[in-house]
């Protein structure tokens, strides 16, 4: 009943997530039950791309609770995002165990190759799956309660946020390049073998993988939409469209940015978690500035602040990603920079918001 | 002067002596130049080591007039001899097809390279080497030359080079080389057991920045068993290191200041369209790459031009630049205007158009730009302090636009209006400037500038589609910190950051440092949110 609820005027949302539904569904079946022949057949490495693309939407979804409904232009999502892949990832060094180049029961292979000689304290409990859990969750939240209890309190906002969260996963993207950070430096964490003792390569981990990404990005779209649906995310909205007034009205303006903030990066860092097994490595480049911005522009794509606009976003970019990186790797920028320019001029409300002005336009006809 | 004693006299009367026979005598060799230097080939070719050494040893001292040259090409190994003809080649490629060349000048071709062994050397043979090459520098006709040879003998004195020396000395007319004979034989007493002369020598050694001076003093402290003495030679050493260090940080802020030049001429352009239009170009570090592609075209055009090619790119740069950056005002940004989020966006998809465009004309690898003769070298201000003239330029450079670029703004009708706009849009309207046209040609000076510091950048990095993106943050940490709308707090901040990450580098190293830096700025902000220097008034609520 609660679902139902939170649906309740969402007709996208209950479009999208049935259509979610189904694919979960299908998919795994196509997969399985088909033999390879059949033309419907779902080859394994088509199930882990799309449970990529999955990951991928979560992260929108994270960017569009405070973009689309905080007004907050975050240019440093990717590094909540690395930050849950990397916790993820050190859970999974661990589970190497002595199966790495060098055996070493202990050390990831990178540590014995820089010759050194115990765990450092930040990979400790790594090896516990619970441990990792958390830190994937925690890692990110505490980066954005820390930078958002700042940034907020003293009132930075508009543009300055956006260039000091671009200067915050450029400095973090600086500083696990060094190999000091023990962090693996430039080539990151990967060589991953198993999670909970399931082997990454078998076919069924990767599509329980696939389903658990479905299943988080289902979770997390009804959480965001709860919390939009409730008070708070109508001051949310209030906030967005005139700060001042929210905050003469009483309301503490910094307190709901602050814990939205830090339930979008913790979001991320779960779609980071998730996203690393599927891909099989995680390294500094994921902290760059243009992922970040690529993230926001999948947000605009598919229109803001209607959270499924950011799923549909964020699986069409990525799809076209795919296609045009494989098949005219020349064009991939010239296609993603003119995305870019013609969406703000052409559809300041994405994908979504032009098809709601055609069905609009039809009714009136109607 | 002072510092000689009897016994030095005596010394220098001996090597008088034998100066003499040398004049004497070397009238008579240079009859047979020829003839010496074939028996010099035939040492070098057959002799061993101390047999090379020693023709070397005779050559120098017939004064023979190939001697440098020879000495050279040895150095930089490119004597070879024919296995069978024994005679001495030079060759600069040592490959098949490659041309040998005797020493009388003739040339042929290498057929096989078996038929070609180097003349090898040993580290004694290039200790003798360096040591003839000094001496003969000793005597060259210019007083720089003859501070520079005595320099380099100051890392091997010997008896030998003592009696040159003072020979020399007594002949020297420059002061400077004299006071540089003076430390070279200090150093030496130093090794002498005579207190007044080790006193002489300590004092003479004050505040001698020479590496050699350091170290000699050094051993003395840890070998001497006079007490006076010892202490004598810790104030003098104290004195010298205590101005070593102070060099040492003139030389980090040098550094600093000339990094910090760099920031601030990637962020200048950036102070104006997003300091003074309150628009966020993306694009800018773009638009610097442009620039210096500019300026590797430009050398692709005049390549025998090529001392004169960076002050032809300067104008073109800035040009090129300032006409893209219009394009994208009239074309894109000008639909935004109010809505800098957006604006963000679409100037971003801008740059990645134009680098993926750069990629597609000019390929994705790095391309070299020149760097001129002139920029080339350094004023040497003592051993332990130089400016290096590149960082010297951009020190000016930057300067030069900075001043030029607050004219244009302050004095000029442009920059009246565009000052105007900025405050009032709707005021300046009336007051019937045409807004548009400012707009568009504020944007084109910002983005010129842009293109100009990518020609001063073009002879610091390399040229690469991805240039841009390296300096984009920087620049907008640079007019964020100073105080956006500031062309002054972007000066100032440019310039101490770049001071602030050099004096940070030597402890964190470079990467660590920059991740202080920004980090810095992160909590700076919080605590400042309007810069260094915050525009006040009506305007700044914006």
């Amino acid at each position: 009943m609660g679902l139902l609820n939170i649906l309740k005027n969402d007709r996208g949302g209950q479009i999208m997530l049935g259509v979610l539904l189904v694919i979960t569904i299908l998919v795994p079946l196509l997969n399985l039950l088909v033999p390879e022949s059949n033309p419907l057949h779902v080859p394994t490495y088509t199930v882990t791309l799309m449970g990529k693309y999955l990951t991928l939407a979560l992260l929108a979804v994270a960017v569009d609770l405070v973009w689309g409904y905080l007004g907050i232009l975050t240019l440093g999502h990717g590094a909540f995002f690395a930050l849950g892949g990397y916790a993820m990832g050190m859970y999974l060094m661990r589970q190497i165990g002595d199966r790495g180049v060098y055996g070493n029961p202990e050390l990831p292979d990178f540590m014995v190759f820089l010759n050194w000689q115990e765990l450092p304290w930040f990979w400790q409990g790594f090896d516990q799956f619970w441990f990792a859990a958390i830190m994937i969750m925690l890692v990110p939240g505490v980066l954005a309660f820390v930078f958002g209890w700042l940034a907020f309190r003293s009132r930075v906002s508009g543009v300055y946020l956006s260039i000091i969260t671009q200067a915050m996963t450029y400095a973090l993207m600086l500083a696990f390049y060094r190999n000091e950070m023990g962090f693996g430096g430039n080539n990151g964490l990967t060589d991953f073998k198993d999670l909970l003792g399931f082997s990454l390569q078998e076919d069924s981990t990767r599509i329980t993988l696939f389903v658990l990404s479905a299943v988080a990005l289902a979770a997390g779209y009804l959480l965001c939409r709860h919390i939009m649906n409730s008070r708070l995310g109508r001051v949310c909205i209030a906030v967005r469209d005139s700060e001042s007034r929210a905050r003469f009205m009483g309301y503490r303006v910094e307190n709901v940015k602050l814990w939205i903030f830090v339930i979008s990066a913790m979001l991320a860092g779960i779609a980071g978690a998730l996203y690393v097994p599927q891909v099989g490595i995680i390294n500094p480049n994921e902290f760059s500035p243009i992922n970040s911005i690529e993230i926001v522009v999948w947000v605009a794509v598919g229109g803001r602040a209607t959270l499924y606009g950011a799923v549909i976003g964020a699986l069409l970019i990525n799809y076209a990603k795919t296609y045009f990186t494989a098949e005219l790797p020349e064009i991939w920028l010239f296609a993603l920079g003119g995305i870019f320019v013609l969406v703000t001029l052409l559809l300041p409300k994405g994908v979504t918001g032009f098809i709601d002005k055609l069905q609009q336009r039809k009714e009136a006809q109607a | 002067m002072m510092t000689f004693s009897i016994r030095h006299i005596f010394r220098y009367l001996l090597s008088c002596l034998f100066l003499v026979s040398v004049l004497i005598s070397s009238p008579v060799m240079a009859a047979d130049d020829s003839q010496s230097l074939q028996e010099v080939s035939q040492l070098l070719i057959d002799g061993d080591f101390d047999e090379k050494s020693r023709a070397l040893s005779r050559l120098a001292e017939t004064s023979h007039p190939r001697t440098s040259e020879i000495l050279q090409l040895l150095s930089d190994s490119q004597l070879y001899y024919h296995k069978k003809e024994k005679q001495l080649y030079i060759i600069t490629e040592y490959d098949k097809g490659k041309v040998a060349k005797d020493l009388a000048g003739n040339e042929q071709v290498i057929t096989k390279k078996r038929d070609y062994k180097k003349v090898t050397l040993n580290n004694k043979m290039r200790g003798v080497i360096n040591r003839i090459k000094a001496e003969l520098g000793l005597n060259a006709d210019n007083p720089q030359q003859r501070e520079a040879a005595v320099r380099d003998l100051l890392k091997d004195i010997t008896p030998d080079t003592v009696t040159t020396l003072k020979a020399r000395f007594f002949i020297e007319e420059s002061k400077k080389v004299r006071e540089m004979i003076n430390i070279a034989l200090a150093i030496n007493d130093l090794k002498s057991s005579d207190d007044v002369l080790l006193s002489n020598a300590i004092e003479q050694l004050d505040g001698s920045l020479e590496q050699e001076s350091r170290s000699a003093l050094m051993t003395f402290v840890s070998t001497t068993e006079s007490p006076q003495l010892k202490k004598q030679a810790q104030i003098v050493l104290k004195g010298i290191e205590d101005k070593v260090q102070y060099y040492g940080w003139l030389e980090t802020f040098y550094f600093g200041l000339s990094l910090g030049s760099v920031l601030v001429l990637a962020g200048i352009g950036l102070a104006i369209t997003f300091g003074v239009m309150g628009v966020i170009n993306m694009a800018h570090g773009e638009l610097i790459m442009i620039g210096a592609y500019t300026t590797y075209v430009i050398q692709l055009l005049m390549p025998d031009h090529i001392e004169w090619s960076i002050l032809v790119a300067i104008p073109a740069a800035f040009v090129v630049s300032g006409l893209v950056g219009i394009g994208i005002e009239r074309g894109v940004i000008r639909f935004l205007y109010g809505r800098p989020l957006e604006t963000l966006l679409a100037t971003f998809g801008i740059s990645l158009i134009l680098q993926q465009a750069v990629r597609s004309v000019f390929s994705p690898l790095n391309r070299s730009v020149e760097t001129p003769d002139w920029m080339s070298g350094l004023i040497q201000i003592n051993p332990v302090f130089s400016l290096t003239l590149s960082r010297l330029y951009i020190i000016l450079f930057c300067l030069i636009v900075f001043v030029a670029l607050l004219l244009v703004l302050k004095k000029t009708a442009l920059g009246l209006q565009v000052r105007a706009v900025s405050q009032n849009r709707a005021m300046a309207r009336a007051m019937g400037i045409r807004s548009n046209r400012v707009d568009a040609l504020t944007f084109g000076l910002g983005s010129g500038v842009a293109g100009i510091a990518g020609v001063a950048l073009s002879q610091l990095t390399n040229v690469g589609p991805n240039m841009g993106q390296a300096y984009i943050i920087d620049s907008f940490m640079v007019v964020v910190f100073g105080g956006v709308g500031n062309l002054w707090g972007t000066l100032v901040a440019g310039l101490s950051l770049g001071v602030a990450n050099k004096v940070l580098e030597p402890w964190a190293g470079a990467v660590l440092a920059k991740v202080l830096m920004l980090i810095f700025i992160i909590l700076f902000i919080q605590k400042r949110p309007r810069g260094l220097f915050p525009q006040r008034g009506r305007a700044a609520e914006g």
